[in-house]
C-alpha cells in the first residue's frame, strides 16, 4: 500500500513554552486513525523531542509526518548551527544545552538517543552552519 | 486503585483531577524530561519537582496517569489551565520525593 496521509507543522523557534503542541496533535490525529496507543506514544515521543531539540537549538524548523498502512515517517528539518559530531551526540547524557534549558528539565542528553530508542529506524544528515534533516520511522 | 483513590488514600492535595477514574498501574520519579519520556510507563503516577508547562506535554505524550508534584512545590495558573484543557490530573503533597515514593509504593 503506498496510500499516505502527510501533516506538516511549522515549529516556533521562538516559544518554548507551546513547544509539543505539534506532537499532541500528532497524538490527536493518529488516535483518531485507530493506531495502537504504543505506536502513537512511539511516534508523538519522538517527534516531541525533535522539536525541543530544534526550539533549543535551531530557532524552530519544520516537522512533516507521513502515515502509511505500515509505517509512520517522521521528517524534522531545520536551518539550525547543525551537529558537529553525531557519535557524541547520540551518546546518552552528552548535551549542549545551556543552563536555562536545563533548569526547565531539558538538556539531559536523551534527545537524540529517546528518539531512536522509540523508533525502528532513524538517520541523522547535518551539516555545520547548514542546518539538521533527521528522518525517523515507526512500523506499524 | 484510581488517581482518585490514591489521593484519598494518602491525602494528597488535588491541584487538579479531570480524569480521577484513571487507573494507577506503577510508579515513576525523576525531574529530567527526556528520561521521564523515555522510562515512565503508561499508567504510571508520576512524582517530580518540576511545575513548569512542559510538565503537560510530557504527560500528555507519555500518559502517566497523574503527576504527583511533592516537596510542596506549587504550580502556576497557565500550567494548571493547561492540564485541565488536556485532563491531565496534578496532585501534590508537601513531602519530600522519598518519603513521598515511598508511601505510593505501599499502597499500589
Amino acid at each position: 500500500m503506498s496510500e499516505c496521509v502527510n501533516f506538516h507543522f511549522d515549529i516556533d523557534g521562538d516559544n518554548f513554552t507551546s513547544a509539543g503542541e505539534a506532537s499532541v496533535r500528532i497524538k490527536k490525529h493518529l488516535r483518531d486513525m485507530g493506531f495502537s496507543p504504543e505506536t502513537i506514544r512511539r511516534v508523538s515521543v519522538a517527534m516531541y523531542e525533535g522539536e525541543i531539540n530544534m526550539v533549543i537549538h535551531a530557532d524552530g524548523g519544520s516537522a512533516d509526518v507521513n502515515v502509511y498502512v505500515d509505517r509512520i515517517e517522521i521528517i524534522l528539518a531545520d536551518s539550525g548551527p547543525g551537529i558537529s559530531n553525531i557519535e557524541l551526540a547520540m551518546q546518552e547524557g552528552y548535551s549542549t544545552a545551556p543552563d536555562n534549558i536545563r533548569s526547565l528539565g531539558f538538556g539531559a542528553g536523551m534527545g537524540l538517543p529517546n528518539m531512536k530508542r522509540y523508533t525502528d529506524s532513524m538517520k541523522i544528515e547535518s551539516e555545520v552552519g547548514k542546518g539538521t534533516t533527521i528522518y525517523m520511522t515507526v512500523n506499524v | 486503585m484510581t488517581v482518585k483513590q490514591l489521593a484519598d488514600s494518602l491525602s494528597l492535595k488535588v491541584i487538579c483531577m479531570p480524569d480521577g477514574d484513571r487507573e494507577v498501574t506503577g510508579g515513576y520519579a525523576g525531574d529530567l524530561l527526556s528520561w521521564v519520556m523515555g522510562r515512565a510507563n503508561s499508567g504510571d503516577a508520576w512524582i517530580t519537582i518540576m511545575s513548569n508547562v512542559n510538565i503537560v506535554a510530557v504527560a500528555t505524550l507519555a500518559d502517566p496517569s497523574c503527576i504527583v508534584l511533592s516537596e510542596g512545590v506549587g504550580i502556576d495558573a497557565e500550567v494548571l489551565e493547561k492540564a485541565k484543557s488536556v485532563g491531565v490530573n496534578i496532585l501534590g503533597s508537601d513531602e519530600d520525593t522519598f518519603a513521598l515514593c515511598a508511601r505510593i509504593a505501599a499502597v499500589l
